[in-house]
């Protein structure tokens, strides 16, 4: 098509020429050579983004070197806020409670959001509704979501009346003023968001699987086991890359939720790197040590993101 | 389960369900329907306390059923909890930082799916990571910068964060979807003349509609439903939108379960909304990233 317009016109440009003297690329995207007015559309975002993203992220890491209470000037701290990390007990708390959070939180939305997109695969009466269900706490904010599962964790909330209804007396508890079980009772409402969204990501997923590879799979006997082992999770591996992503993401978001219900308490029982980051930055004003947290934070979330990085680029070209 | 699964495909193909096959579908059923309850219990709870008295839920507790109608709680919240306010400085956020997201983003999509600009992965690469950096390395030095450009505690620098920080991925979803668009059209539009501007403007853009309707609607709830930014950016109470009005009302209605139930009913609308109107655009949005 691109090739019978071209050669028609012969005075249109450059680049146009220079695809008539290739024929063997018909890149899809115009290989047309930018103009000024093409030259600012890219530079005006891109200058936005820098202002507000890359240049504070750079200063972020220099702040982390710093001693900086917001008043005075900051001084040069060296490595000295990484090295007060390594001997903060509050610091351990959070990690351990942000990778306990990644490991649970993450695991049960991917397998919990997997197993209702199977389940609710197939197109039948009804199904819609189901579906809508699973999807609507998604649209909610994480703090209305905390807000509305605060009252169900009250001492005399749902949970507990449901517990000792179904036998369970015994298993009460304080949810959210228990050190023991903040933290968990926390993740319960971010995973009730989350299951939904993941439900979505694999749903459509689960369209693109062709269904001839069942078909054949059937023929050679496999079991269903065998079906979802070998021909479901292998085609669904470039959805499982965004779901990984997804759930990194938004477990690093997970502040909304902590710090509308416990701000990481009670004793930072429940302390996340990211509450923690907050309240020393902005509630104790601690900007050098805060920034030092936040670029643990950081590093974190760079390996799984980076690894979604190439991935995504894979499969853009 | 394969080998029972065989007959009754088999079966209903042939027009009648053998009793098997109407157990599985009665099981299925029974089971989305449990599923379905369970997920939508809580909302369903908190609906109901959000509408009885403060001596109903004192005197017979969160769960009783009902004995009064207190519709005076969405009042309180409204009212008393600042919620109308919150909700006025949420649309003057969410609707400006979403328009112009989408305007800015498109316009770096457009030359970078259809031109060849140097460098064009690259960018493409540097703009997303910027959006995939976890917030927290930014928020003390952007809450200095609003301070240096005198945009300390306005909406104004809500909006400017809200926008870059979301810049980079949209221009990645939207460039991705505007390199399927045919360069026949393009090029068709090049012979009668048509600069760069309106190519974008007139052509490109009413094409891109689907992928900026998706955008849109998701990225309003995301705007929306923020809770860092604007407690990082702002300071006023009567600034703060409805998220963090919504952590003033916990404060400032303490143990009014029935009020702060209002009050999340009264936050989670505006979005319940956009969703109903947008769910086609919306459910696809969500996989736009992802899934090509």
């Amino acid at each position: 098509m691109s090739l019978a317009t071209t050669p028609a016109q012969p005075a249109l440009n450059a680049a146009a020429q220079r695809r008539t003297r290739r024929p063997r690329r018909p890149r899809r995207g115009g290989p047309l050579r930018p103009t000024p007015v093409i030259i600012t559309f890219v530079l005006v975002p891109l200058l936005v983004e820098s202002v507000s993203v890359f240049w504070p992220a750079i200063q972020g890491f220099y702040i982390s070197l710093t001693n900086w209470n917001g008043v005075n000037a900051p001084t040069f701290a060296g490595l000295g806020n990484y090295r007060r990390m390594v001997s903060d007990p509050v610091f351990h708390k959070a990690l351990t409670n942000t990778a306990l959070w990644l490991v649970l939180f993450g695991g049960i939305s991917a397998a919990g959001g997997l197993g209702c997109a199977m389940f609710l695969q197939r197109e039948r009466r009804g199904i819609a509704i189901y579906r809508a269900a699973l999807f609507l706490p998604v649209v909610f904010s994480l703090t209305a979501t905390a807000l509305m599962w605060q009252t169900l964790y009250q001492p005399n909330g749902m949970i507990n009346s449901m517990l000792s209804t179904v036998g369970l007396g015994g298993w009460q508890h304080a949810w959210l003023a228990n050190p023991h079980t903040a933290l968990y009772a926390q993740i319960v409402p971010a995973l009730w968001r989350e299951i939904g969204y993941v439900m979505v990501l694999y749903l459509a997923g689960l369209k693109g699987i062709d269904p001839a590879l069942y078909e054949a799979a059937k023929v050679d006997g496999a079991s269903p086991w065998q079906q979802f082992r070998n021909v479901t999770l292998p085609q669904l591996r470039s959805v499982n890359a965004v779901v990984l992503s997804v759930i990194v993401i938004d477990s690093l978001r997970s502040f909304d939720v902590v710090w509308a219900l416990t701000q990481g308490g009670p004793y930072n029982s429940s302390q996340l790197l990211s509450t923690y980051m907050y309240q020393t930055a902005f509630v104790n004003t601690d900007f050098g040590y805060g920034c030092a947290l936040a670029v643990a934070i950081f590093v974190l979330a760079f390996g799984v993101i980076v690894g979604y990085l190439v991935r995504a680029f894979k499969e853009s070209d | 389960m394969a080998l029972t699964a065989a007959p009754a495909a088999g079966a209903r193909r042939h027009g009648h369900r053998p009793l098997g096959s109407r157990l599985r579908t009665f099981g299925f059923h029974a089971g989305a329907s449990a599923l379905s309850l369970l997920w939508f219990a809580p909302i369903a709870l908190i609906l109901v306390i959000s509408l009885r008295s403060t001596d109903d839920v004192l005197g017979h507790g969160l769960n009783s059923v009902p004995h009064s109608f207190a519709p005076g709680n969405f009042a309180s919240a409204w009212n008393d909890g600042g919620l109308k306010q919150a909700l006025i400085n949420s649309a003057i956020v969410s609707i400006p930082a979403v328009a112009l997201t989408l305007l800015l983003a498109s316009m770096a999509a457009f030359a970078l799916a259809r031109y060849q600009v140097p460098l064009r992965r690259t960018l493409l690469l540097v703009m997303l990571g910027g959006n995939l950096l976890p917030p927290q390395i930014l928020l003390v030095p952007v809450a200095k910068l609003t301070e240096l450009f005198g945009l300390h505690d306005s909406l104004a620098a809500l909006i400017a964060v809200e926008i870059g920080f979301g810049l980079g991925f949209y221009v990645f979803v939207l460039q991705g979807f505007m390199r399927t668009i045919p360069a026949e059209i393009q090029q068709a539009a090049l012979l009668d003349g048509a600069g760069p501007f309106t190519i974008y403007w007139r052509i490109i853009l009413p094409l891109t509609r689907p992928a900026l309707a998706a955008l849109g609607a998701l990225s309003f709830t995301w705007v929306f439903n923020d809770l860092l930014w604007p407690i990082t950016v702002l300071v006023s109470e009567t600034k703060m939108p409805v998220t963090p009005a919504l952590l003033g009302l916990q404060g400032q209605f303490v143990s009014y379960w029935n009020v702060i139930a209002a009050g999340s009913v009264i936050a989670a609308i505006p979005t319940v909304a956009v969703f109903l109107r947008f769910q086609r655009h919306f459910i696809g949005g969500l996989n736009l990233g992802g899934v090509k």
